[in-house]
């Protein structure tokens, strides 16, 4: 039985939030028991965002990550805030574009992934959120081409279908780094 | 899995409404409730429905007055400062003997207080909040599903006993997403309303919805009806959930967040052999006796896990007759207690045994 937490955080408009759910959809998508829980506090009010993610072969409990198995850091104030807070052993994926500094912890595996760069080089550049999701698909070995494109399907409104291709070539670029 | 989608709470008690044939939501934004009115702004007028941002909660709670005396299923949803402006309403909804559907997405108080999620309108919830002698069936969920399962229970039971049932969630509850299977909700039909003002279309008396009895021989019957009423209330409509009960020594009450929380606590318990199981009341009012009999015969320790400064323990108390130990573990003002807090209260009541 396995359960892997998830936490997600950046500034406002990094797409947080969006990458979050697609995470949470391909884990349903695979039947997982999954949550999603977005902070909506004074914290959002400063430009930050974050969020939960849980994605369990049992029911899950608590749906706040406090000590997450894998954070995804996409700006440094997110990576001041909660790189204590990952579990040892863990997982960090940092993007390096926009992090300067390293990570301090030796007792976890950090990624770092230049995602906003990438994703300006290959004029997708709302999408370095998603091409971190790809990077840590592939920390937690848990790519799958065929549930990712799904879950997209589900996040990617009928009317932005036409995103549907861009998302999945980030989640690639990130793969593949 | 095909069925399923993720959805916010908020978002789950508005779809689950429209399943259960609400038509009419009348409601005044706040934090942390806003997807409820803002998913019925969307859909209400494709369907038919009426969507009504009012001018104040006052005005909305009055507005769900109107609907539910022409027997409509009808709702309005707030968080806990808009619950307290509405609780002059709500008492008219009992005194008239109205059902009305009522959403209180909780945040941390008194006063206008924070937009973090609390537990701290317990009481109001279920021991009045307006004045006189009434009651309202209140349901806590403590997920996504249960949102959903618990709204058209909500607008079931309102019909079925003419009172107002009110969703008492919090924050997280409605802010978080799981996945949820709304084409499995079964409604039942509404049951006749005789009693409605539909028009007498000269066939009949009229019908008169009111509050005010003048006579006090009058107002004591229609009290001493009522709480009959309530009393069938209490005897058929409790619910609950008990986890890892049958041979716990430490017994951990909670509902909603909490009782998420908390079960993340009782398995490192249990991994670690300390005997400890839940109590998670569904129903707030009516408050399950049942369980609590059970284990009032074992249980040495109840520890309230709640959002608030300990308001369910009362209840807890008085359901096992005062004869345990009874122990509080809280947080208050938005925070919400770790699993790590609760497994150490847990360890302490246990005799400091990991």
């Amino acid at each position: 039985m396995k359960t892997t937490e998830l936490l997600f955080s950046g500034f406002g408009g990094q797409g947080i939030l969006f990458a979050g759910k697609v995470t949470a959809y391909k884990g349903l998508t695979e039947n997982k028991n999954v949550s999603w829980l977005p902070s909506y506090g004074p914290e959002m009010r400063g430009g930050t965002a974050s969020c939960s993610v849980i994605i369990s072969d049992d029911a899950v409990g608590s749906p706040i990550v406090s000590h997450p198995d894998c954070l995804i850091a996409l700006n440094l104030p997110s990576l001041d805030k909660y790189e204590s807070a990952v579990k040892t052993g863990g997982v960090i994926i940092a993007d390096s574009s926009l992090i300067e500094r390293k990570v301090e912890r030796t007792d976890v595996k950090v990624y770092y992934i230049p995602a906003t760069k990438l994703a300006n080089e290959n004029n997708i550049p709302t999408l370095a959120n998603m091409i971190a999701v790809g990077q840590m698909l592939k920390a937690l070995n848990e790519y799958n081409e065929d549930t990712v494109l799904q879950a997209l399907k589900k996040v990617v409104s009928a009317k932005h279908s036409d995103m549907l291709d861009v998302n999945l070539k980030a989640v690639k670029i990130g793969y593949e780094y | 899995m095909q069925n399923k989608v993720l959805m916010k709470g908020n978002e789950a008690i508005a779809e689950a409404a429209i399943i259960a044939g609400c038509r009419h939501y009348f409601g005044y934004p706040i934090t942390p409730q806003t997807e409820v009115a803002a998913y019925m702004a969307k859909k209400m007028p494709k369907i038919g429905g009426t969507f009504l941002q009012a001018e104040s909660e006052i005005a909305a709670i009055n507005m769900v007055y109107g609907v539910a005396s022409a027997g409509l299923r009808v709702m309005t949803s707030s968080s806990s400062p808009g619950i307290s402006l509405k609780s002059e309403g709500l008492s008219y909804l009992a005194g008239a003997d109205l059902p009305a559907f009522v959403v209180n997405v909780q945040r941390g108080g008194p006063g206008l207080g924070g937009i973090q999620p609390s537990q701290s309108d317990y009481f109001q919830a279920t021991k009045g909040g307006g004045h006189g002698d009434y009651r309202m069936i209140v349901l806590a969920p403590a997920s996504v599903e249960e949102m959903a399962s618990l709204t058209v229970k909500g607008f079931e039971l309102a019909d079925k006993y003419r009172m107002t049932s009110m969703i008492l969630a919090d924050g997280t509850m409605g802010q978080m997403m799981e996945p949820v299977d709304l084409e499995n909700l079964k409604v039942s039909k509404a049951p006749e309303k005789p009693w409605a003002t539909t028009g007498t279309k000269m066939q009949r008396k009229h019908n008169i919805i009111n509050s005010l009895y003048l006579k006090p021989e009058e107002l004591e019957k229609g009290n001493i009806e009522r709480y009959e009423r309530y009393k069938i209330v209490e005897e058929n409509e409790a619910m609950y959930e008990e986890y890892l009960m049958d041979d716990a020594e430490i017994c951990v009450v909670a509902f909603g967040i909490a009782a998420r929380v908390s079960k993340n606590a009782i398995n490192e318990a249990r991994s670690r052999g300390i005997k400890v199981g839940l109590i998670r009341p569904i129903t707030l009012w009516p408050f399950p006796k049942a369980p609590f009999d059970k284990a009032k015969e074992h249980i040495k320790t109840f520890i309230s896990t709640e959002l608030s400064m300990g308001q369910m323990i009362e209840d807890v108390k008085l359901a096992t007759d005062c004869k345990a130990n009874y122990v509080l573990c809280n947080r208050v003002g938005g925070m919400i207690p770790s699993p790590e807090e609760v497994l150490e209260q847990i360890i302490k009541q246990n005799g400091g045994n990991k």
